[in-house]
């Protein structure tokens, strides 16, 4: 498996770390109850199929990536740099 | 039909041509007590302790392809009791007297070979982890003997002991532990299930699970509808499909775990020995094939197959513990579909719906909880009361924090498993 960070361009796998499941971006409000935040935390559509993750390319810009895969095929669709996508 | 010395020997004598196939293939009934989706290791033993011991038959085992096809099937056979934490340290210990009893239980031969595990340890500080471990074994009323660097090499000449990396410090030997034959624990509790009237239905997957007021009603299957007072979903890599279709996520990712074996060779290793510090365990099968394998690749995955670099990592973990092995070919390799959770340990619990029970989070470690899981689950489904041994495994000790068991130490966290 290969992926083409946006900035350093096509790596081997082993220069980026996985975080998990893209659902980490959307925290609950910081008033929302205990259990959504023991929910966001925890549980996981955990697709068969094409999924949007977080890697981080730690052995190359340290830039954390959106990356969106098959999870039956280990295709990759797109990398993007998780700023660009979620400016917010 | 009843396995013994002699009637292999006269069906041997005889042309073998007695032997008849060892379970039905029913067609699904319209309704059961109990509905077991998932005809792997753990959802057969699950059956058959169901009706052993709770005399529950109205049971039937729904298996998407066939019998003991899945993680069951291609695993690396270890069974072992050397867990740290309450919770998992009674659970296992019950599974292993289970895993000692289990031929004369099933009346099959399960090739079960207490040939001893033995953990390395390759730093004063992982003695020291080593000692504490083996002494809660030892309190759990299980074996555990730590080994000084001499005692290990009488047991296992060939490692290299004075790598200059992982140089090694002595070793955790566990005696009653070992390896067994894989297929044939899903092939014997399949068989004693069957016996006792459970229906082992194959090529039938779970496209729906039906609620009523917050109730389980029954299931919708490629094979119709069955309608089940009580269902238990025991699927591993596909715990997070199987109970999306009830409407519920789960502290679960599904994980890739590669295993390897070489082609055979004469007996040379006769022990199971784990390299923590590459992550890497081997032992050798019955055939001659060394088997073993390594970590996680690391990232979500349902393809059943893994990337190079963790290869490469398990050969490098293989050449630094035992350099002999450069001499053996690696004749195949593959990857299994691992539950993974939070904190690296199981979960048998009941969920939010009545009579939908969760058997699911077993890791890179569910072969050897076979027994122990399918006993404790059919308890649970059977008497709606946990069993004690496995008492611990809750599904909300992520959301409550009381009572996860991270065995690692590296916090209860998905990627860190």
């Amino acid at each position: 498996m290969r992926l083409t960070c946006p900035i350093c361009g096509d790596r081997d796998r082993r220069e980026f770390y996985y975080q998990g499941d893209a659902a980490m971006l959307a925290r609950p409000d910081p008033a929302a109850p205990v259990q959504d935040w023991a929910d966001w935390l925890h549980l996981r559509d955990n697709p068969a199929g094409r999924t949007r993750e977080l890697w981080y390319h730690e052995a190359g810009c340290t830039s954390w990536l959106m990356v969106e895969r098959d999870t039956v095929t280990h295709e990759v669709f797109s990398v993007d740099l998780v700023e660009r996508v979620d400016a917010d | 039909m009843r396995f013994s010395g002699l009637k292999v020997l006269t069906q041997g004598l005889t042309g073998n041509r007695g032997w008849r196939p060892h379970w039905r293939d029913p067609a699904p009934k319209p309704e059961y007590d109990i509905v077991i989706i998932g005809g792997g290791g753990h959802g057969l033993a699950t059956a058959f302790y169901l009706a052993k011991e709770h005399g529950l038959t109205n049971v039937a085992v729904l298996e998407k392809g066939y019998l003991g096809g899945g993680n069951v099937g291609r695993n690396t056979t270890i069974v072992r009791a050397n867990y740290g934490l309450p919770g998992n340290s009674e659970f296992y210990s019950h599974s292993l007297k289970l895993w000692e009893g289990m031929e004369q239980e099933l009346n099959f031969n399960t090739m079960m070979s207490q040939r001893g595990v033995l953990n390395l340890c390759h730093s004063d500080g992982q003695r020291d982890a080593f000692a504490r471990r083996g002494n809660a074994m030892r309190n759990q009323g299980d074996d555990a003997e730590l080994l000084t660097p001499d005692q290990v090499r009488e047991k296992v000449p060939y490692l290299d002991f004075d790598n200059g990396r992982f140089p090694i410090y002595g070793g955790l030997w566990h005696s009653r532990g070992g390896t067994a034959r894989h297929d044939a624990v899903a092939w014997g509790y399949a068989r004693g299930a069957d016996q006792r009237g459970v229906d082992l239905i194959q090529n039938c997957e779970v496209t729906g699970i039906d609620t009523e007021a917050g109730r389980v009603t029954g299931v919708q299957t490629t094979r119709g509808a069955i309608r089940a007072k009580k269902v238990g979903v025991v699927v591993a890599g596909r715990s997070g499909q199987v109970a999306g279709l009830a409407g519920m996520r789960l502290p679960i990712e599904s994980h890739v775990l590669q295993a390897f074996v070489t082609e055979g060779l004469k007996p040379c290793i006769d022990h199971v020995v784990t390299f923590g510090m590459g992550h890497f365990y081997i032992s050798q099968s019955d055939k001659g094939g060394l088997v073993f394998g390594g970590d996680l690749d690391f990232y979500a995955s349902y393809a059943a197959r893994g990337n190079l670099p963790m290869q490469e990592h398990v050969m490098e973990a293989a050449m630094t513990l035992m350099p002999m092995i450069g001499k053996a070919r690696v004749l195949r390799s593959w990857g299994g579909i691992m539950d993974m959770s939070p904190d690296g340990s199981p979960i048998i619990d009941r969920t939010g719906i009545d009579g939908l029970y969760l058997n699911c989070g077993w890791c890179y470690g569910g072969f050897k909880a076979v027994p122990g899981s399918g006993f404790s689950f059919a308890h649970l489904i059977a008497q709606d009361r946990h069993h004690d041994p496995a008492a611990r495994f809750r599904l909300d000790r992520f959301s409550t924090g009381r009572g996860i068991m991270d065995e690692e130490g590296t916090g209860a966290q998905h990627n860190l498993h």
